[in-house]
């Protein structure tokens, strides 16, 4: 394979949960030889996690479905951080090694991966890293161009800066949950979402591409620091406005729009199927009566115009809902496209999975994880043309990669490897008291 | 160089979200973007609300001043041969094209990638489309709604007894476009390094198919176990959920283990020695819901968001506030972090904008100038870029190319 553009670059990666490893994700995924520092003597926080799940957990997983405990099988295996769905997703063309930091041969060890790496990422809480030891001051001494990235919830600094979160948590702070879901409902019916982890994932990656850009050009390392939740802001930018150009608090629209009516989620024949319409002119509006087989609507006063429209949404999904719920969601989309209408349905994970346009563009590509089985991985996330890429490894394993690390990145003597194995740095499990 | 990008000259055909969304995070990087309009009214996103003090104007979206803030606009008209002519001479002198049109839009020009790349072999250039440049969907119209259905997690979200429901504004064709800014900047890598630009196809469709919000994860769990999984059932998980509280509400996420921490946080720890709440009992749905409803919400009803937050962060139990946009905007600490910004623009005066989103000790974020009225910097980009003379403006304007 041609180099890829990352080809070269070296990233220490301590990142947990999901917006650091989506980061390491995209950067491997173009070339960087990621390199997870794990340990097999304590808990990653919600990462491969839980380590030795009961047989009373797993059950309830299956009876309730719940994805997180979605185990090959509903089965975790004999180490269950290898099989875990939302650690293995994320976790394809990245290296594994074990190291306990917290005590001095394990920072020893730490040190020495710092100095032979490009970038160092992290996304943890600021006081856990602090307490180790890992602030900007100490690792530049170690290795002065290293370009650190650091990921916390809210930031270095301020009030919350050791505050714990997820991206959900995130997501309602920023004002996101506010302002999207039901409008009928309490607040406490919305559902939860986790958008934050992906787009901070996005933008640190962005960061890391031009810190190196800029280390290329004048040599000099840095220190970046990305909120959670100030990454997030962007995408908000019109509650945001509306609030400091009119002092308008937005409420959540539910799934209208702001001008197109109609707009919004109507149900389809079968299980949980849907179709997305969103009809933004007259002349849509009328392929849409059409299609109905409705003309008589194209004239009636409630609906005759973009206005009147607007006007009587309700009455309007009503009439939509009654032509939609008994008919197929991908049929209905095309002979909506077909009319110059947007509409598009509602795709669960089978039909993703299977979906023309995806695999028609190569999309998903096989990998073959040694505990966990062949499954399809999203492939990379956009398309060069001079630059094919495909995915190389399937999603790391605990310390998979230590005599690689170790051996021929650090030089460790096969007699000192096996020392260190014996002191609990290098292994490939968790140990039994991890939960 | 000052920033990452400041050697790097854009012009961005793109109009609406996407595309601007693409060329705001590489603006803010430092580089030199040209953003390229219609003399036709421009880009539609100018018509996209909010407008400043509710009054619909040209120069007044809040969606177009914050997404255009740091480019410099021309107007051209590329459907005109001296409009085509123009633009070449522009992708000559530029390191970056990012563009939105239908994928046969611009070869139907004679300006698709074969066409420029000839002009400059070193253009990298990113096309930002729904669905991507080949494959059976390339003729289908994809806005915000249809995008988030169809690649997006918006099957998982929501409550399992309804419809599902969309992200607030245009948040998933900004991802795409925040997206198509990482591959812009991988691609420019690969330039720096064998000196030839290439086509970068990036489809929000795909962006939201791989996105870390469940799309990923769920993809992976579907093909574990062949389920099809939905949307979950709000409730019925322990110590887990948006509650309300004396002020408003928080979001508590206190099962597994963190439930230990929440009997502390709300100084009831001899609940860990019931039986109901046992750690293979706590997980029936109904013992959650005793707990949540006679032990957590009694305790949350006299207690204010920002208190919940502080004990539960005593006890590193993962919670949150239910902050609106005021909330957000009054927050002290954000404030203090200096992440808005105030931006002056001939329209509005100045108004607060979102500002820096990260910080780079080395090479800071940075504002540089208000969002293009319509054709701002045609004088300095045509003559002092292209050499054309102001008599020569004159003429192109009276003839509509810009």
């Amino acid at each position: 394979m041609t180099d890829l553009p990352l080809s070269g670059v070296r990233v220490l990666d301590m990142t947990v949960v999901w917006a650091g490893p989506y980061s390491t994700m995209l950067l491997a995924d173009w070339g960087a030889e990621v390199i997870r520092i794990e340990s097999t003597q304590y808990p990653p926080p919600t990462t491969r996690v839980p380590a030795h799940p009961s047989a009373a957990q797993v059950t309830v997983g299956k009876e309730n479905k719940l994805w997180n405990m979605a185990y090959p099988n509903w089965d975790p295996g004999p180490r269950a951080w290898n099989t875990q769905p939302t650690f293995n997703a994320h976790s394809r063309n990245k290296l594994s090694m074990t190291a306990d930091i917290r005590n001095p041969e394990g920072w020893e060890i730490f040190c020495e991966m710092i100095k032979i790496s490009d970038v160092f990422i992290e996304n943890n809480v600021p006081e856990t890293m602090e307490k180790l030891g890992i602030t900007y001051e100490n690792l530049s001494k170690i290795n002065p161009n290293l370009i650190y990235i650091r990921m916390p919830a809210y930031g270095w600094t301020g009030s919350f800066k050791d505050y714990r979160a997820l991206g959900l948590h995130v997501d309602a702070m920023v004002g996101h949950l506010w302002t999207r879901s039901y409008t009928d409902t309490d607040m406490s019916e919305r559902g939860d979402i986790v958008l934050a982890d992906a787009m901070a994932g996005i933008t640190a990656a962005f960061l890391v591409v031009n810190g190196l850009r800029y280390r290329r050009k004048t040599g000099k390392g840095q220190l970046i620091e990305l909120s959670l939740a100030e990454g997030f802001i962007p995408f908000m930018s019109d509650a945001v406005m509306d609030y400091t150009m009119n002092e308008r608090v937005q409420e959540s629209n539910g799934n209208r729009h702001t001008s197109m009516a109609p707009h919004g989620c109507y149900p389809c024949a079968g299980d949980d199927m849907w179709i997305n319409i969103a009809v933004a002119t007259d002349a849509q509006w009328e392929g849409l009566c059409s299609l109905m087989g409705r003309q008589e609507l194209v004239t009636d006063e409630r609906f005759s115009d973009t206005l009147a429209r607007w006007h009587n949404q309700d009455e309007l999904d009503e009439i939509v809902i009654a032509w939609t719920k008994d008919k197929d969601h991908w049929e209905l989309a095309k002979q909506m496209q077909d009319q110059g209408i947007t509409a598009g349905p509602v795709l669960n994970s089978r039909e993703l999975l299977h979906d023309p346009q995806l695999r028609d563009r190569d999309y998903y590509h096989p990998l073959t994880h040694e505990e966990s089985g062949t499954y399809d991985y999203n492939g990379p996330m956009w398309k060069m043309s001079k630059t094919p890429n495909r995915l190389r490894l399937p999603p790391c394993r605990l310390g998979e990669h230590n005599e690689y690390v170790y051996k021929e990145l650090l030089g460790v003597s096969d007699e000192r490897y096996k020392e260190l194995e014996e002191a609990g740095h290098i292994g490939m499990d968790f140990i039994d008291s991890i939960p | 160089m000052i920033q990452p990008l400041s050697d790097i000259t854009i012009i961005d055909a793109s109009s609406y979200i996407s595309g601007p969304f693409c060329t705001k995070y590489l603006a803010d990087m430092g580089a030199n973007v040209i953003k390229v309009e219609s003399p036709q009214g421009g880009d539609v996103a100018r018509r996209l609300s909010p407008f400043y003090q509710d009054t619909p104007s040209s120069d007044g979206s809040g969606v177009f001043l914050f997404l255009n803030a740091n480019k410099q606009g021309i107007t051209l008209d590329l459907e005109t041969d001296t409009g085509k002519r123009m633009f070449r001479e522009l992708i000559a002198k530029a390191d970056v094209l990012v563009e939105d049109f239908h994928p046969d839009y611009l070869s139907s020009l004679g300006l698709g990638y074969e066409d420029l790349s000839a002009i400059n072999e070193q253009l990298v250039m990113t096309s930002v489309t729904p669905f991507g440049q080949t494959g059976p969907y390339i003729d289908m119209q994809g806005d915000e709604i249809v995008l988030l259905g169809m690649g997006g997690p918006m099957i998982h979200t929501g409550n399992d007894n309804r419809e599902p429901t969309k992200y607030a504004g245009s948040i998933a064709l900004r991802q795409g476009g925040l997206l198509a800014a990482l591959a812009t900047s991988v691609a420019i890598t690969a330039m720096d390094l064998r000196g030839t630009g290439e086509h970068v196809d990036v489809s929000v469709f795909e962006v939201l198919a791989g996105s870390q919000d469940r799309r990923t994860t769920l993809m992976l769990a579907h093909q574990h176990v062949q389920e099809v999984f939905g949307r979950r059932a709000v409730g019925g998980t322990i110590a887990s959920g948006i509650f309300p509280c004396k002020n408003g509400y928080v979001n508590i996420s206190g099962g597994g283990v963190r439930f230990e921490g929440v009997c502390r946080m709300i100084g009831q720890p001899e609940l860990l020695e019931d039986e109901r709440f046992s750690p293979s009992e706590r997980l029936l749905e109904e013992n959650a819901v005793v707990f949540n409803v006679l032990f957590l919400e009694e305790w949350l009803a006299d207690r204010t968001m920002l208190e919940v937050w502080q004990a539960a962060q005593k006890e590193h139990v993962l919670a949150g506030v239910i902050y609106t946009t005021k909330d957000l905007l009054d927050n002290q600490d954000f404030q203090d972090r200096g992440v808005w910004q105030e931006i002056d623009h001939p329209n509005t005066g100045p108004v607060m904008y979102p500002g820096r989103p990260y910080i780079m000790s080395e090479s800071p974020w940075s504002m540089r100038r208000h969002a293009p009225q319509l054709g701002q910097h045609n004088e300095e980009i045509y003559c002092e870029m292209l050499g054309y003379s102001r008599q020569e403006l004159v003429v192109l304007y009276q003839v509509g190319v810009i």
